[in-house]
């Protein structure tokens, strides 16, 4: 293992996850609800009565962010860029599996682990072990 | 109406706060995932910037116990660690590794108009809409209110 100094942003990852924090304390002071961003889009689907819109609502606000930050700090898109059925493939894993674990890296990666949930204490490192595992394999083994 | 308003403020701020730390990039977070080669460590920095500012949140919330809307707090109340949750996790973690997406950069990659995002979104929506097919045929109807 080396570390990659080039692409390291220590400054702007640790204050970027300082506002993901403070948007899963809004949510959980105000509302009582937790930041699980594969669960509220889940449900979002389902959406049939008002008491569930304000998953739309926090929706809008995570596509309404880039606009903002693009005139804040020059925010630039990223390049998706892997083939079609690479991102096909990928967004049927994540929803799936995010459905039958109960959660993604915002519900268990950093509200259950900061509530110290033990099914999140739990699914955050399988998750982060099987992501380090598939790109070991993507990028070393099968190329 | 200040529920919804609630809402959108934290998707808002999440939404900034996802753009500000790298993980909507799939190349940043590849980087990351990516321990064999130049490790970039900056993501472990979100994470722990993220649980930092929200594990005293919870435990004032906890201490509360209803949120300021004056409704319950909807916490999991689940412990237990079953088949489903490692299954569901270590699923979750192939998709993440391939596509260097997550739900949360992926709805926020849709905003900056990425037809590489919507495409990753619109599987996603399909992946969640198969689970809870089958989830109805396996499952008893109680058991479907308990997750996150």
């Amino acid at each position: 293992m080396s570390i990659d100094l080039a692409h390291f942003t220590p400054y702007s990852s640790l204050a970027g996850g300082a506002l993901i924090g403070v948007a899963a304390s809004v949510l959980i002071l105000g509302i009582g609800r937790i930041l699980g961003a594969a669960g509220i889009f889940a449900r979002a689907l389902e959406t049939r009565d008002a008491s569930g819109f304000w998953r739309l609502w926090l929706i809008a606000g995570l596509l309404a962010a880039p606009a903002i930050a693009h005139f804040a700090w020059g925010a630039v898109a990223p390049a998706v860029s892997s083939p079609a059925v690479m991102l096909m493939v990928a967004g049927l894993l994540v929803g799936f599996g995010a459905r039958l674990g109960s959660g993604c890296t915002s519900g268990h990666g950093v509200c259950g682990i900061a509530r110290l949930s033990p099914r999140s204490l739990v699914a955050t490192p399988v998750f982060m072990a099987t992501g380090f595992a598939t790109v070991f394999l993507v990028r070393h083994v099968l190329s | 109406m200040s529920r919804n308003l609630i809402a959108l403020a934290a998707g808002l701020i999440f939404g900034l706060g996802l753009c500000l730390s790298g993980m909507c990039d799939p190349s940043k977070v590849h980087g990351f995932l990516d321990l064999a080669g130049a490790w970039d460590p900056s993501l472990a920095f979100v994470m722990g910037g993220a649980i930092t500012v929200a594990a005293p949140a919870f435990a004032f919330a906890r201490k509360r116990c209803v949120a300021a809307t004056g409704e319950p707090l909807s916490l999991p109340k689940r412990r237990d660690i079953d088949a489903p949750l490692l299954l569901g996790a270590a699923i979750f973690g192939i998709g993440w590794g391939l596509g260097g997406i997550c739900p949360g950069p992926g709805i926020v990659d849709v905003g900056f108009l990425s037809s590489g995002a919507a495409i990753f979104v619109a599987a996603m929506a399909l992946g969640a809409l198969i689970y809870c097919a089958l989830d109805l045929r396996l499952r008893s109807p109680r058991a479907l209110t308990q997750d996150a």
